[in-house]
Formats: C-alpha cells, sequence, structure tokens
C-alpha cells in the first residue's frame, strides 16, 4: 500500500497570532450575539426549539471537526457518544420524573421488574448523572482508542470499526427494551432538574444553555487546534510515522482528540434530551452516525467554526425541504455527500481563501 | 505535556458569555411554573380546515406508510367532493415523519403549532407514537392513529382506531386453541408491540393449557432467519406466532418454505401480513398461512365494495387494500362524524362530543363504534387464510364488534400484565 | 448431533452470503483502497434485474439463469460509472471515497424507491430452490443455500483463476502491491482500476441476485448487509481473497453459534467484541500483504 496522501483540507497555520487571538475573540462575540439576542428575537418558540436541536448538532460537529478535520480520524460511530450522554440524561430524569421510589413507566410496562436494576441506581443522584453524561463517553472512547490507536489501526479500518460499534450498540439498546425502553427508547421526558419541560419558559432556558454550551465547546476546540499540541495532531494527520520518528507516541496524540470528542458528542446528547424530550436507539446507529458527518464535510472540517456552522445549516435545510418536498430530500442528502467533498474538501469556509486567491 | 496558549481575549469572551446565559436564565426561570401551556389553537378563519398527515415517505417505513397516506388523502378528497366538513373543505397538510422518531415529534409540534390543524391522522410504529404522543398531550391536540398496536395505553389526545390486543391477538389465540393447537413459537421483530404481545400470548397460554415452546426477537430490518428457522423447526411447535414486521417476513417465509416447513404441519400466524405485504413477499411462500386482522380487501359489504373501488380507480388496479389503511380511512370519517356531533373544530368540543358515545360509521369493515371512556373502536376480529391469489380469505370472524379492552381488564388471567 | 450438524450448515450458509456480498469488496478495497458504501446498493441493482427480467421472461428458473450474467453487467457498468464520474477524483482520500459512495447509496436508494415504489417487489423462485434437500441422518438444508454456497464457492474459483493466470489478473495484483512500481513499470494503473471496478461492482450485482432466493428486495435491501460485509473485508485484511473467505465462514458459524443459544442482539453485540480482540492481535487482519511501505 502506498503512502496516503494527506487532502488538501487544512489551512496552514498562520504565524501571526496576536492578531488572528482578536479576530477569533470578536468572531465568538458576534457569535454570542447571534444566538443570545437575535436568535430569541426573530424565531418563534417552536422554531427556537428547532434550533436548540440544530445547536446540539453543531456541538457533536465541532468535535467531529477536531478528531476528522485535524486529527484525521473519520469516526463513524459518534452515535455511540451521543447516546450515551443522552441516556445518562434521560434515565436520570425519567427517575426524577417518576419520583422517588418509583419505576419510570417503561419499565412498568415493558420490564416487569420489581425493582430498579442496579446500573440505573446511581443516575437517580443529579450529580452523578451529569457528570456521567460527559464522563461516560469520554471513558469509552478512552478504552476503545487504547486498543485501537495503540493496535495502529487507522484509515478506513478506524472508519469501519467506529460504524460496527455505532451498529451493535443501537441493536444491543433495542434488545433490552426492558431496561432501556427498547426502539422507543426515554420519551415523554416531563421535567429538567425541577423546572417543568412543558413550560415555553423553560425550553427557552434549554435554548440558551445548548447555544452557551455551543460557545464553550467552540472555545475548547479553538484552544486545542491552536495549542503545540494542536499542531501534532495535524502532523499526525498528516504523516504519522514522521511524528513517531520524532519521539512522540501519534496514539497519545490521536487519542485526547479522540475522547475530547467523545466528550462533545456526550454532551450534545445529554442537552439533546431535554430540548428535544426523546433519546432513541434510531439516534445511535450507523445512519445517524454518519449524517453527524455530513454537515462537518459540508462547513468545513478543518476549520472552526466551519463544521458548526454546517451542521446547523444542514440539518435546516433538511427541515424546510423536507416540509416542502419530502422525497426529494434524501437526494439533496446524497448530493451534500458527493459534491462538496468532491469539489470543495476545505468545504464552506474554505470558499473565502478560494475566492480570494481566484481574485488574484 | 502540551502547553496551551491562551489569550485574554478569548476568555473575557467566554465570561462575558457564560454571565449572559447564566443571568438570562435566572430572569426567565424566576416566573416559571405558573404559567400554564395553553390548548393547541384551530385556525378556522378561511374557508378551509387543515389536517396534517404525519406518516413516513422515506425511510424503511415507507414501505408501508405510504399506503396509509394515501387511503387518507382518498377519504379527504371524498368527504370534500360531498361538501366538507361543517361547510369548511379539509385541507391535508402531509408531513414527513422519515421513519425517525425525533422527527416524528418535531413534525407533529410543527402541524399543531404553525399550520394549526384540526387533527393529525397517522403514525404506524409504537416507537413513532410514543414519540409523539407527549407532544399532543402538552398542545391538547388530536391524534388519530390507525395502526393494531400492543394496547396498554389510553391517552386522552389520542384516538386509536386500529385494533388493541383483545381485538386481535386474544381472538387468533381462541382460534389456535379451538383448532386443537397446544404449542407455540413465538417469533418477533425486536420492538415494542411484538415484546407486549408475546408477553400477553405467554399469558394467555398459561391459562389455557398450551404450551409456548420459545421466543425470538430480530432486530429490524433483519434479514438472515436461518438459525431462527432452525429453531423453530426443532422446538416441534404446533403453530408459529408471528409479529414480524415489514422486510424480515420476507427472508423468514422463505427460510420457512425452504427448511421443508409448511402451513399444514406448522400453520403460522402473522398478524403484521396484510395484502401490501403478501404482495412483496409472494404467495409461492405464503400459501394457506394464517393472518389475523379486521379487515380484508375480500371483506362482504357494500362500504367495502365501494372503499376498494374507489381506491383503486384513484391509486392503480393492482393496488390491494388492507387493514391499517382501512383504519385510516375510516378514522378520517369518524373525525367528521365527531366534528359534526359536537358543531365545532375545538378538540375539547370534539373529544367530548366522542366520550358521550354514540360516534359511529358504516366503514368497510362494517359498522364502527367509539368506545367514549377509552377512545378506542368496537372492532369485529376476522381470521384469514392466504390464497393462491394473493387475497386473503376470511375463515373465522367473531360475527360481532369486539369491545376495546387495551388493559385487558375483562379477563382474568392477564392481571398483572399491564 | 443433527441439530449440531444443521446448525453448522447454517453457519457456513451464512458465511456463503457473506462472502458473497464481502467478494467484490474484498477486490475494490483490497485493490484500490476505495470503501464503497454504494456496494450495497449494487446489490439492490442485481435484485431488481432478477425482477425486471422476471416481467418479460415468465420461467422462474430460465430467468435466474439469464440474470446472472446480466445482473453482472448492469451492476459492473454501474461501478464502472462510479469509478469514472467520482472515485477517480479521489484517490487518496479514502476516507472521503466512503462518504461520497455513501451520498451515492442515498441517491440510489431513493432511485429505487421512485422507480419500483417503495414497498418491496415480489420475485419467484425456480421449485428446485425453495424445497430442501434430506442428508442421511435427519439433516435437512435449504437447497437454496446450497445453491449460494456453490455460487459463492464458484465465483471465489472464478475470481482467483483470473487474478492467478490472466494477463489482467497480474497487472491487478501488481497495482494492488505497488502502485507506483506498477505505474513506472508502463501499465495503465486507470484502466486497471475500472476493470478491478467492473469485476468487484459485478459481483456485487450476483450477489444481489443470489438475495433474492433468500431475502426481500426493495430499496433498503443494500443497507442492512452491507456493514456486516465491510466487517468481513477489514477482518480478513485486505489485498488477498483466503482472508475474506475464511473471515466470512468463520463470522457466519460464530454468529450462528452464538445466536443459537443466545438472542440476535446479544450475538451482534459478541461478534462485534470478537472482532475488536482479533484486531488486537491482528491489526492489519487475518492475512497482509507484506510491503516494506511504513503507512
Amino acid at each position: 500500500m502506498t503512502a496516503v496522501a494527506s487532502p488538501p483540507v487544512a489551512p496552514p497555520i498562520k504565524p501571526s497570532r496576536k492578531r488572528t487571538g482578536w479576530k477569533t475573540a470578536a468572531g465568538f462575540a458576534s457569535g454570542a450575539v447571534a444566538l443570545f439576542a437575535l436568535a430569541p428575537a426573530a424565531l418563534d418558540d417552536f422554531r427556537l426549539g428547532l434550533l436548540a436541536k440544530y445547536l446540539c448538532l453543531a456541538i457533536i460537529a465541532v468535535g467531529i471537526g477536531l478528531a476528522w478535520g485535524r486529527g484525521g480520524m473519520l469516526t463513524l460511530g459518534q452515535g455511540v457518544f451521543f447516546g450515551l450522554g443522552g441516556y445518562a440524561m434521560a434515565m436520570h430524569l425519567k427517575l426524577a420524573d417518576a419520583g422517588a421510589g418509583n419505576l419510570p413507566d417503561f419499565m412498568q410496562l415493558y420490564g416487569q421488574l420489581d425493582a430498579l436494576p442496579w446500573w440505573w441506581r446511581p443516575f437517580a443522584n443529579p450529580v452523578f448523572a451529569l457528570v456521567a453524561t460527559v464522563a461516560l463517553p469520554m471513558l469509552v472512547a478512552l478504552l476503545l482508542g487504547q486498543l485501537i490507536f495503540r493496535r495502529r489501526v487507522r484509515g478506513a479500518y478506524f472508519a469501519i470499526l467506529s460504524q460496527a460499534l455505532a451498529a451493535a450498540m443501537a441493536i444491543f439498546l433495542v434488545g433490552q427494551q426492558g431496561t432501556t425502553g427498547g426502539t422507543n427508547g426515554l420519551t415523554d421526558i416531563q421535567g429538567f432538574f425541577g423546572y417543568d419541560l412543558n413550560d415555553p419558559v423553560n425550553r427557552k432556558m434549554i435554548y440558551f444553555i445548548i447555544a452557551g454550551a455551543l460557545l464553550l465547546m467552540l472555545a475548547v476546540a479553538w484552544q486545542l487546534m491552536r495549542s503545540r499540541y494542536g499542531e501534532l495532531l495535524v502532523a499526525v494527520r498528516d504523516a504519522e510515522e514522521r511524528v513517531r520518528f520524532l519521539g512522540y507516541d501519534p496514539a497519545n496524540v490521536k487519542l485526547v482528540a479522540y475522547v475530547v470528542a467523545a466528550g462533545m458528542a456526550g454532551l450534545a446528547g445529554a442537552l439533546f434530551v431535554p430540548a428535544v424530550g426523546i433519546i432513541s436507539p434510531a439516534l445511535v446507529g450507523v445512519v445517524p452516525s454518519i449524517e453527524f458527518v455530513v454537515g462537518v464535510a459540508v462547513g468545513g472540517r478543518a476549520s472552526l467554526i466551519g463544521p458548526a456552522l454546517g451542521a446547523v445549516a444542514v440539518a435546516w435545510a433538511r427541515t424546510a425541504l423536507s416540509e416542502r418536498v419530502p422525497s426529494a430530500w434524501t437526494y439533496f442528502e446524497g448530493l451534500l455527500f458527493i459534491l462538496p467533498i468532491v469539489f470543495l474538501p476545505g468545504g464552506l469556509a474554505s470558499l473565502p481563501r478560494l475566492l480570494r486567491k481566484a481574485r488574484k | 505535556m502540551f502547553k496551551i496558549r491562551g489569550t485574554r481575549a478569548l476568555a473575557v469572551v467566554v465570561a462575558a458569555v457564560s454571565v449572559t446565559a447564566l443571568t438570562a436564565c435566572g430572569a426567565k426561570t424566576g416566573d416559571s411554573g405558573t404559567s400554564t401551556t395553553a390548548g393547541a389553537v384551530v385556525d378556522t378563519s378561511g374557508p378551509t380546515v387543515k389536517v396534517g398527515l404525519l406518516n413516513s415517505l422515506s425511510g424503511t417505513m415507507a414501505i408501508s406508510e405510504v399506503t396509509v397516506r394515501d387511503s387518507l388523502k382518498l377519504a379527504i378528497d371524498e368527504i370534500n367532493a360531498s361538501g366538507g366538513v361543517l361547510g369548511k373543505q379539509i385541507e391535508p397538510v402531509s408531513e414527513d415523519g422519515a421513519s425517525d422518531w425525533p422527527t416524528f415529534a418535531e413534525k407533529a409540534q410543527k402541524l399543531i403549532s404553525q399550520d394549526k390543524v384540526a387533527a393529525v391522522f397517522g403514525c404506524w410504529t409504537s416507537a413513532s407514537r410514543k414519540a409523539v404522543k407527549p407532544v399532543f398531550e402538552k398542545n391538547k391536540a388530536l391524534l388519530f392513529y390507525p395502526v393494531q398496536y400492543e394496547g396498554l395505553e389510553e391517552s386522552p389526545y389520542i384516538f386509536y382506531t386500529g385494533a388493541t390486543t383483545n381485538q386481535q391477538i386474544v381472538p387468533a389465540l381462541d382460534y389456535l386453541k379451538a383448532q386443537g393447537k397446544t404449542s407455540l413459537y413465538l417469533v418477533g421483530s425486536d420492538y415494542v408491540f411484538p415484546r407486549t404481545a408475546n408477553k400477553i400470548i405467554k399469558a394467555y397460554a398459561t391459562a389455557n393449557g398450551m404450551k409456548v415452546l420459545g421466543e425470538d426477537y430480530a432486530p429490524l430490518g433483519s434479514t438472515e432467519f436461518s438459525t431462527i428457522v432452525n429453531k423453530v423447526k426443532a422446538s416441534g411447535a404446533s403453530a408459529v406466532f408471528n409479529t414480524l414486521n415489514g422486510d424480515s417476513n420476507v427472508a423468514f417465509f422463505k427460510e420457512y418454505k425452504s427448511a421443508g416447513l409448511t402451513a399444514a404441519a406448522m400453520p403460522v400466524v402473522s398478524v403484521s401480513i396484510a395484502e401490501e405485504e403478501v404482495k412483496s413477499i409472494g404467495t409461492q411462500y405464503l400459501a394457506d398461512q394464517l393472518t389475523a386482522w379486521n379487515y380484508y380487501q375480500t371483506t362482504a359489504g357494500a362500504a367495502n365494495d365501494k372503499f376498494v373501488k374507489a381506491y383503486k380507480a384513484k391509486y392503480g388496479a393492482d393496488k390491494p387494500t388492507s387493514d391499517p389503511m382501512e383504519a385510516a380511512y375510516t378514522s378520517v370519517y369518524l373525525w367528521k362524524a365527531m366534528v359534526e356531533k359536537a358543531g365545532s373544530f375545538d378538540v375539547e368540543k370534539v373529544k367530548a362530543a366522542a366520550d358521550a358515545g354514540g360516534i359511529t360509521y358504516a366503514a368497510p369493515e362494517g359498522l364502527v363504534t367509539v368506545d367514549g371512556p377509552s377512545q378506542h373502536v368496537y372492532k369485529t376480529a376476522r381470521i384469514g387464510k392466504i390464497g393462491p391469489d394473493g387475497l386473503i380469505k376470511e375463515v373465522w370472524s367473531s360475527g360481532q364488534p369486539i369491545k376495546p379492552d387495551p388493559y385487558l381488564k375483562d379477563y382474568s388471567w392477564a392481571t398483572g400484565l399491564a | 448431533m443433527t441439530l449440531v450438524l444443521s446448525q453448522l450448515f447454517t453457519g457456513i450458509s451464512i458465511g456463503a452470503v457473506l462472502l458473497l456480498i464481502a467478494l467484490g469488496l474484498s477486490l475494490t478495497f483490497g485493490q484500490m483502497n476505495v470503501i464503497n458504501m454504494a456496494h450495497g446498493e449494487f446489490i439492490m441493482a442485481g435484485a431488481y434485474t432478477v425482477y425486471v427480467l422476471q416481467q418479460v421472461i415468465t420461467s422462474a428458473g430460465a430467468s435466474l439463469i439469464v440474470a446472472l450474467p446480466i445482473a453482472f453487467a448492469v451492476a459492473g457498468a454501474m461501478g464502472v460509472l462510479l469509478e469514472f464520474l467520482l472515485i477517480r477524483r479521489l484517490y487518496g482520500r479514502p476516507l472521503d471515497t466512503l462518504l461520497v459512495t455513501w451520498g451515492v447509496a442515498l441517491i440510489l436508494q431513493q432511485a429505487a424507491r421512485d422507480i419500483f415504489g417503495a414497498p418491496n417487489v415480489q420475485t419467484r423462485a425456480p421449485d428446485l430452490l425453495t424445497g430442501s434437500i434430506h442428508l442421511p441422518g435427519g439433516l435437512v438444508i435449504a437447497s437454496s443455500r446450497v445453491f449460494i454456497l456453490v455460487l459463492a464457492l464458484t465465483a471465489v474459483a472464478a475470481l482467483t483463476l483470473v487474478l492467478k493466470t490472466t494477463s489482467l489478473g497480474r497487472r491487478i495484483r501488481a497495482v494492488v502491491q505497488n502502485r507506483d512500481l506498477a505505474a513506472v513499470s508502463g501499465l495503465a494503473t486507470g484502466r486497471v482500476d475500472r476493470l478491478t471496478f467492473f469485476i468487484g461492482s459485478g459481483l456485487a450485482g450476483i450477489a444481489g441476485v443470489a438475495l433474492t432466493l433468500i431475502g426481500p428486495i426493495g430499496p433498503a435491501m443494500g443497507t442492512n448487509i452491507i456493514v456486516n460485509a465491510f466487517l468481513v473485508v477489514v477482518v480478513g485484511g485486505i489485498g488477498q481473497l483466503k482472508g475474506t473467505v475464511i473471515v466470512a465462514f468463520a463470522l457466519g458459524i460464530l454468529q450462528s453459534m452464538v445466536e443459537y443459544t443466545t438472542t440476535v442482539s446479544v450475538a451482534s453485540v459478541i461478534v462485534f467484541i470478537v472482532i475488536v480482540a482479533f484486531l488486537q492481535w491482528r491489526p492489519q487482519g487475518l492475512f497482509t500483504l507484506r510491503t516494506r511501505s511504513l503507512a
């Protein structure tokens, strides 16, 4: 096999940090204004709820951008981490809805259990559940990443393995109906840490939390990208062997990005639950996992803001298009996978650069 | 290990954002708790009234749900041609659930709050119904659900026009028992309906001296059945109760026949195979197997003749009609009857009119009556045998509509199931 | 004992299906490092070929036999088209190819839905292939499964023959082992690629014909089977057929044995765990080409 040449997707690392620093800060500020002031003013409750859902997808996208765009690891199994975070949160909320000592409604219906299964019990504790939404996916990613990256499984092998993981996880969740709700997943979530989710005011609060989380994750990703670690990550993507010869362990470098991406997906899952009110195996499997990636590719995998913007844009297009012409959406989605990747590998984020080049 | 170079600028922005976010939340949550969600507003200002059609038009469930959407549209066209409801033409707004449960919830919300529909018709899988149920309850809007399901549910904002378990599964078991079948093997797709149905079947078997020799579930969409069929065969059961859904049925019956199992030696009773599925599996594999439904294309009666004729005229002579399609078609007429009795499109008034009882409609399956308290429908159970022409012939019927009993309260063996 | 034997045969027959599906993939993936996610849809195209042919040819047996070469040509042509239009532009970017072909898969699925309708279509199988064969000892095996096993083994044999003895095969192997050296030696690697893709995709068409005997024929049939087929190729190791053959049967038997004693969902999780564990031992798959390349 010949060496795999890297796609020309990453912008060169710019030497003048100070200027870009302020530019990025200005970007963050305008993003914050758009998310916290403009969107709530311009959108009605329903559309704002949709935007909250899109922003959850954007949080996953930031993680994928880090792992794939910067680290070269195409993870087709982010649904697993999204699901772990989502289920952790939903388990707590279901237990809180049921009240102390009671079983969640679906367990009484389908499980015929006398008592809560042992692995549900810790999730009654809100602090444990909150920590678990992010820690659990990161832990699983750490274990899996250790196994995979240490043995130098990479590239397409890694992608296929992560996809198989998503498939196995979805099938497993479906199979445990009595304790996970099976295909239905965990639905009908009423409250969020004491706040009634049926109240539009509280739903707006959820939106603000999600928007804040997205900005925070973008900041984390930005810090990682511009640090020495970020440079090392890109180096591993482009020439893993050379990095090894320089004395670094590429497995460790990859592991960090993979685990951070998993944590972001878990956080997104946890926030998705109060925003949408459902988590189910349908959000965990092969298809959603690969759909998380398309927004990243459209927006520009290696840029900071591209993945998030791409994810929101694709999700918005999906809603808008499927409301008008249902069957056309599938064609459109197919084209979204094809056209940007073939003709614009840097995504929308690379357009300004290309245009500037063209003008010269 | 890795040195991270921070900038104060970013820290300032992030801090500012978090503070804004927190104060925004604090202020907003302060006045929560007292405000209650208002009921859905039905837009009746124009000459038309909107209703929502919520079906999967793409994805794996499109196979079944497109036909339901078609028959819903047929009913709406017929009603519009005969003057509409309360003098208003019905304007259907069709949304694609895309075989994805959260999408169903999103689209339901859209139909209610953006389109301000008077009622929504649709959903197929239990998972999609469970996903939209809180949406309808929260918004106090109406859903008409047209598919046979696993029971154990009574939402005040859902009308169930398909069969519940005592109108389909229990009669099928009675039939098998009368045929002298003493042992069963249960095969189903891995989701709520089969698992709940099988729970009921096991309780029934225990109480009626039947044996359940095995129980297997395949993931939805699974098409590898050689192992399961091997297990079925080795069990030597006298009949198989099949709750598989969709694609899996094709693979299962092909495997079943290949293993040398026949309807004469070990009949399969299916509760999710209607005329449309028979067409896609092939009579070669299905001849003489049994089904349990409330309606077949061959069901006798003038109302059915009219329905079948109208459907074929609109969608093609080769298109069969089936139980869920009929239940969907009926649901639109039942809603019309409720609205006319209430004299209003207002959801609470429509519900009150239905709950008072006496809503009936001469459906293709026969006269159906809405049971006020449970919001289910009285239905006649029918066991059918699949013929070589792909149609299903009735071999047994309950004779009269059975009162819906979603929690199986009237069956002593079923205590403790719900 | 009969039970064990019959379950063993079940495992072998699951393996045969996996092998038939994965064979073409092993060629395109091994040869060009191209992950073709639309492979499942080429299989679908093969299955629909049978359906279309049966509208013309009424005899089920004849239509099945005619369908084999036609499905090979149809799926092969689709493969060449895909290679020419898209994949050619993406060599050296295997992950991008994966995503692009996934997009192609989505479009092909929806196209099938629009052309043939969303419901599954029905094909007839010859009576000979719907029955079963009784072996001594009370063992009963499905004749359709025997047919698929024979077909899969024939395909492997034919492919091996082509690869080992023909000049095309020599060229393919040269490109697999060292693409740059092959190009420098004057091989038209582009043409070799296209031919390889034709054969690999054509094999998907054959698999599609075989699947009409045991499974549904519908727009979603490709997606349901493709993930497992990729696992077979990855675990088998690229560039060599024997890995794919051994792993397909091993996975089939493992799946059927675990499934018999537990449930389908537990079986699929166990199979995944076994695969991850296996890759700890042999991260490049069962068999690998020895090269001096580091990547």
